[in-house]
């Protein structure tokens, strides 16, 4: 492993941040045409705040929702890759750091990244809400509602 | 709304968004917050949530190229980001209590500030004449490239830009934007940065900025992928267009005209907020 100059993390950093953003841009847009295909036209009531479904609202969900291919999740997916960009930037750097021994820099990007992902792993209690309550494909014959019923509402109307 | 509509109504705002925000220098997520707010009458929280993806996605791919360049000093982002990213914690805490009506409030004074901020002519200051001792052991003092070859700078008064960037941190969280504006001020005000390092620098840090408050409001489900996922495309492609013409074009009376645009937008926030209609 060669030595990390400033210059090589500089470069290694852009490299990885352009990376991130155009694979989460194509995940993204991908889940749009998905969406495109199977559940465009009727659009909910953004004038109304009622949060997106629970499985959308954490990792784990989301990537439940991408791999079953529902449009909603893969674009939710892309959006997390996204927010995930900025903190593999400062993993990366981490790692740079410790090899180069400088141990101010270690501490303030160990500071930062447990900041940043406190916001993102925090255990939400709508995570663990059943999966049935969560219709996990939108489908132009029962497009009635393509965003599933709002969180509050779902576990008593599925019963 | 017919079949293919409001994503491509989403994501032709987003790009002509990303366009204005990139030829006034003022950033797309102030601008994707009223687009969408006053504009379509979106609540201001999903607003707030796609701006904030939004953000993230522009000030990183702009910061992948002033890394390239050489102009982000990245020690001093990588350690002016623990005051940004507890700011933005803390401001997307204080997004739970604050009314949207003074949100909407707030917003339009920032954007009036960032608007005037960005009109200012840039004149280099003179760099700090002693040095600061948390700057050098932190090895912040660097250099960056001119056509003359690479100029070294100093850094001065980290506590102060310290303090301004938790402040920055905490209305990128609160409003969703990267308020970047605030972010340049503590950077070449305060720390006496030049002023081209101070905006490469500012961009480095929005993405983490933006990050710390994104995974807060992804939880509590101000993240709407249809909403999202346009607006997020839009004003990345807006943006990069914007960076690719604003080298060729005269931006003066384009500067002014858009000016103008802030200017209203800015008022009407802060009526709408003062009204109650928001």
């Amino acid at each position: 492993m060669g030595e990390w100059s400033d210059d090589r993390l500089r470069r290694a950093m852009g490299a990885l941040l352009r990376w991130g953003v155009a694979i989460a841009a194509v995940t993204a847009f991908a889940g749009g045409i998905l969406y495109l295909q199977g559940c465009a036209g009727d659009v909910p009531d953004y004038r109304v705040f009622r949060g997106t479904p629970p499985a959308l609202r954490g990792a784990a969900g989301i990537i439940r929702e991408a791999a079953s291919l529902n449009p909603f999740g893969v674009i939710q997916l892309g959006i997390l890759l996204l927010i995930a960009t900025p903190v593999a930037r400062i993993v990366f750097s981490l790692a740079a750091f410790v090899a180069k021994k400088d141990l101010a820099y270690v501490a303030s990007v160990l500071i930062v990244l447990s900041i940043v992902l406190a916001g993102l792993l925090r255990e939400r209690r709508g995570a663990v809400v059943p999966p049935e309550s969560f219709r996990p494909m939108c489908a132009p014959s029962e497009a009635s509602s393509p965003i599933p019923v709002p969180m509050k509402a779902a576990p008593e109307e599925s019963r | 709304m017919d079949l293919l509509g409001l994503p491509f109504l989403l994501a032709l705002g987003g790009a002509a968004a990303g366009l204005v925000g990139s030829l006034t220098g003022l950033g797309g997520g102030i601008i994707v917050v009223p687009f969408l707010a006053l504009g379509l009458g979106v609540d201001l929280r999903y607003a707030i949530g796609a701006s904030l993806v939004t953000v993230i996605a522009t000030s990183s791919s702009a910061a992948a190229e002033y890394l390239k360049k050489g102009f982000a000093n990245f020690r001093v982002g990588m350690f002016m980001e623990i005051g940004t990213t507890l700011g933005a914690v803390a401001g997307a805490y204080l997004a739970i209590v604050v009314p949207t009506s003074a949100i909407a409030v707030l917003f339009g004074v920032v954007l009036l500030y960032s608007a005037f901020m960005t009109r200012r002519p840039r004149a280099e200051r003179p760099g700090p004449e002693s040095p600061d001792p948390l700057a050098e052991r932190l090895r912040m003092d660097s250099a960056y490239p001119e056509k003359e070859g690479p100029k070294p700078y100093r850094v001065r008064n980290v506590a102060g830009g310290f303090l301004l960037m938790s402040a920055a941190g905490a209305l990128s969280g609160l409003l969703g934007i990267g308020s970047g504006a605030f972010k340049v001020l503590a950077m070449d005000h305060v720390m006496r940065l030049p002023f081209k390092v101070a905006t490469a620098t500012s961009t480095f840090m929005i993405g983490v900025t933006a990050a710390a408050s994104a995974g807060i409001y992804l939880g509590r489900g101000y993240i709407d992928p249809v909403l999202a996922m346009p607006v997020m495309l839009g004003v990345l492609a807006g943006s990069t267009l914007g960076s690719k013409v604003l080298p060729r074009i005269g931006t003066k009376a384009l500067r002014r005209a858009f000016s103008l645009v802030i200017l209203a937008i800015g008022a009407r926030l802060i009526f709408d907020g003062l009204t109650g209609r928001i």
